[in-house]
């Protein structure tokens, strides 16, 4: 069996399997059980200032998407940070750490954008005996409006200025959450490490109003007749944090900052993802609040067997492995050709692949009275949209065409050669290839 | 009660009196919400989807679902309604398994068809239980249509017409509407009085007038009808049922399963409806299983199925031969009556055993019998009717017959398969053609 321990950024966990700051690591009760359930570190409800502390609405906290059987897809919340007081999180925080001595006990904090907040706070954090801080730069509703969460995110100064501060106040590593909220990830990400973190986080939750009452006409989750945009999470999600947790990933100027990543993780192999991605380890949260601490056995055990499958023993030997295959678009090889192929043994006759290209796309494929369905290679593209709507897996595939042959389509030989649009004829600023 | 059970001769409450009401619950109970949501979901809303072409009403199935999916039941409603005005009927009593749901791709995959009939009837049964009716009548037209016989393809061609514009006089020859769907079809599949029901919500167009205790022959003649109406519609159904041809059927216990199925259908109370000890049933289709299976829940310690060929040349599908064999029925295959044996009444009847050929083989069978109910076929009856084909009303395109001026179709016309569904289908189009020459 594969050695899943994990260490980021200094920290070492049993495995690289984390939960993310939210309401399932909100107290000791729910720690203690998450650990007990096998995760390797939690990262503890964020914590505000010293003071009362801030409440929450007495309505719903959370929206919803389904797929079919009401499955879950997608979450929003209106929560705030934790609405319990400072001294309470610190004495609980201090007491699981004592007795989880292996696994990782992260500290989220959001204070005030100034500095001796900041100041203030981190001593009695590190008096914890938490492994390290998360810097709240994400939370995107209520605590922004306050000036704090991604109203934070959303300023790469301010996320330079609010980390060199953590920096010099504290011991600890300083992992910085992103928020998804803003037009290029890489901006807060080069400030995080201007400002010296150790690590980034991502994602945080996406601006969001899940769907709409159409009795009441209001945004859900409703309060009392009015709404509010919450923070999107969940599987839907997961697509936006790939893509933000590799665009770092390749970035020369953040290849070398550690990610955790985070983002609709809901079973082993969308935690391999982003290992491969780029991310050092992954938290999941809406999993759990979809299906309990107990999913963490799925995770722990599917990830070993896929690393016993590829020989690797540990997990940093995956860690990033599908980072130099993330390129531009403009680096695409254009001279490869892929033709649809629908295996006939396991069609079952649906004609939604013939709908889609038939309606939509290129017309490529062909339908016979009794209902046989085959590929029109003069016109296929191959799009790949006949697979994707296709319900029966590997009933249709891309096979590339071999080199040498011709494309029926554009009467071209495919050529073995590479070449990309910065080559192509058609581009005007097209250099010669060399 | 197991004196009761074990009692010989045709007797009544065979069961404990509370035990009835199970015995002849819905078939399939009701799909709630979240079954038919999670039933709608399976739907791959095929392209040119196949369970469309094995529909006999043509219903656009993939439609009516992802009306059903997306919150919508009562348009789905109209999607079925509009096509198949018996839509909620059909949805209990369709040979489903032989029809959408075996030529739908999910079962072909995977054995699984998508619950197409259940989700219908979760539907049609959304919008009529509201009392909704979504159809209305077109202006009039001054026209008038005589249909006779008030079974599905009579009411169905009588709704159609009415919605056209046109105004509808239907005979029928029982006391109540409905015909098989109120008459011929076992209990269980459709509880509740929901054939009635149906008819009521049915008849909320408007323009159509039923008139009970009226047929050909019995106060009515199709030349009457032609002098007096624009159009005629026979919808008669087959009146008659062939006999055994076997020795001594004429003893006491020995009668028609359609009279059995009408007369449990029509009593008020199951404790009462006598039953036999041993049971045997003559027949090999659907009102064979109709009657077999509600003599064995009516509380019949033996009942015996006996059809003279192979169980797969029965009309009755699988899924019927199924359900009896659940039920506690027996079923022997390739075997024809020669005798009822008794004094007075039945007490045996004898078999011969029959080759593929149905040439006797010299085998023979005796099962002890104190009620044997015939099931082998029904046929149509009546004089001056129009032109025959085989023994059914010569009928050509949307149930032309060859007299001008009159329609046909349903159980009573040549061609179809003797479906409800069918019969509906072929009522609908035949209003349509007496639309068509009545508004040229």
């Amino acid at each position: 069996m594969a050695d899943l321990t994990s260490e980021f950024v200094g920290i070492k966990s049993p495995n690289p399997f984390w939960l993310a700051s939210a309401p399932p690591t909100d107290k000791e009760y729910n720690v203690r059980r998450a650990f007990d359930a096998g995760w390797g570190g939690v990262v503890w409800k964020t914590l505000g200032m010293e003071g009362p502390p801030v409440v929450n609405v007495n309505g719903p906290r959370y929206g919803a998407i389904w797929g079919a059987d009401r499955r879950l897809l997608g979450l929003n919340n209106i929560e705030l940070i934790t609405d319990r007081p400072l001294e309470v999180n610190l004495r609980e925080m201090k007491a699981v750490k004592r007795d989880y001595p292996d696994r990782a006990l992260i500290a989220s904090i959001m204070v005030p954008c100034e500095e001796e907040a900041w100041k203030a706070i981190l001593p009695h954090v590190e008096e914890t005996g938490a492994d390290g801080i998360e810097l709240n730069f994400g939370c995107p509703h209520g605590m922004a409006e306050r000036g704090m969460g991604s109203a934070v995110g959303q300023v790469p100064e301010y996320i330079e200025m609010v980390t060199r501060w953590c920096k010099m106040y504290t011991r600890m590593p300083v992992i910085v959450k992103l928020t998804p909220n803003i037009t290029n990830v890489l901006y807060p990400a080069e400030a995080a490490k201007r400002g010296g973190a150790d690590a980034v986080s991502l994602i945080n939750t996406i601006n969001s109003i899940t769907s709409v009452d159409l009795d009441n006409f209001a945004p859900e989750p409703m309060i009392d007749g009015k709404g509010t945009h919450g923070g999107y999470c969940g599987p839907a999600v997961k697509p936006i944090a790939l893509n933000m947790v590799a665009e770092i990933a390749r970035n020369p100027a953040t290849a070398d900052l550690p990610i955790s990543g985070i983002g609709g993780v809901t079973t082993w192999r969308d935690a391999a993802e982003f290992l491969a991605l780029g991310a050092g380890n992954v938290q999941v949260c809406t999993a759990v609040m979809t299906y309990g601490f107990k999913i963490v056995q799925e995770m722990i055990s599917g990830l070993s067997e896929y690393m016993d499958s590829k020989d690797m023993t540990s997990v940093d030997q995956l860690v990033r492995k599908a980072v130099p295959n993330v390129t531009d678009w403009n680096q695409l090889n254009l001279n490869y050709v892929a033709k649809a192929r629908i295996d006939q043994d396991a069609c079952i006759s649906c004609g939604r692949c013939f709908a889609a290209c038939e309606d939509t796309s290129h017309q490529a494929i062909a339908m016979s009275e009794d209902r046989t369905f085959t590929v029109i290679d003069e016109e296929c593209v191959a799009c790949n949209l006949c697979v994707n709507v296709c319900p029966v897996e590997d009933c249709i595939s891309m096979v590339p065409m071999e080199a040498g042959t011709t494309d029926p389509r554009t009467g071209k030989v495919v050529d073995p050669a590479y070449a990309n649009w910065t080559t192509h004829p058609n581009n005007p600023s097209a250099t010669a290839a060399e | 009660m197991v004196d009761d059970v074990f009692t010989p001769g045709i007797k009544a409450g065979r069961l404990e009196e509370g035990a009835y009401a199970a015995q002849f619950s819905d078939l399939h109970p009701p799909l709630d919400h979240h079954e038919a949501l999670v039933a709608a979901d399976r739907c791959y809303f095929c392209h040119d989807a196949p369970c469309i072409t094995a529909c006999p009403t043509d219903i656009d199935i993939p439609l009516f679902i992802r009306q059903i999916a997306t919150g919508t039941p009562d348009a789905a409603a109209k999607t079925i309604l509009g096509q198949n005005i018996m839509g909620g009927m059909c949805a209990r009593v369709c040979p489903t398994e032989q029809l959408c749901e075996q030529s739908c791709v999910r079962e072909v995959a995977e054995g699984k068809p998508v619950l197409i009939g259940q989700l219908q009837r979760y539907a049609t049964d959304h919008l009529q239980q509201q009392g909704i009716h979504p159809f209305t009548r077109a202006d009039a037209t001054g026209k008038t249509v005589a249909v006779v016989g008030a079974g599905p393809a009579g009411l169905s061609c009588a709704h159609r017409l009415a919605m056209l514009g046109h105004d509808v006089v239907v005979y029928d020859a029982r006391p109540k509407a409905g015909g098989l769907n109120e008459f011929g079809i076992a209990a269980y599949k459709t509880p509740n009085g929901f054939a009635q029901d149906e008819v009521d919500w049915l008849l909320k167009i408007g323009g159509i007038c039923i008139e009970t205790g009226k047929a050909l022959g019995e106060g009515l003649t199709l030349d009457a009808l032609k002098a007096k109406f624009d159009a005629v519609f026979l919808a008669i159904g087959l009146g008659g049922v062939n006999a055994l041809g076997a020795q001594g059927e004429d003893k006491d216990g020995v009668t028609d399963a359609v009279d059995f199925i009408a007369e449990l259908r029509q009593s008020s109370d199951l404790t009462a409806l006598p039953i036999g000890r041993d049971v045997v049933v003559i027949g090999g289709g659907m009102t064979a299983i109709d009657a077999a299976v509600q003599a064995k829940l009516l509380g019949a310690l033996n009942v015996t199925l006996v059809y003279r060929r192979g169980r797969d040349r029965m009309n009755a599908s699988p899924f019927e031969q199924d359900l009896a064999a659940s039920k506690g029925v027996r079923i022997v295959t390739h075997a024809v009556p020669v005798a009822v044996h008794g004094n007075g009444a039945v007490r045996e009847i004898e078999f011969e055993y029959v080759d593929g050929a149905m040439k006797g083989t010299g085998e023979m069978l005796r099962l002890p019998a104190d009620q044997v109910f015939k099931a082998i076929g029904q046929t149509l009856q009546g004089d001056g009717l129009p032109d025959l084909e085989g023994r059914k009303i010569a009928v050509t395109g949307a149930g032309r017959t060859s007299v001008k001026g009159v329609w046909a179709g349903g159980d009573c016309a040549s061609g179809g398969d003797d479906l409800t569904v069918t019969a509906v289908a072929e009522g609908r189009d035949a209003a349509m053609d007496i639309h068509a020459a009545l508004t040229a």
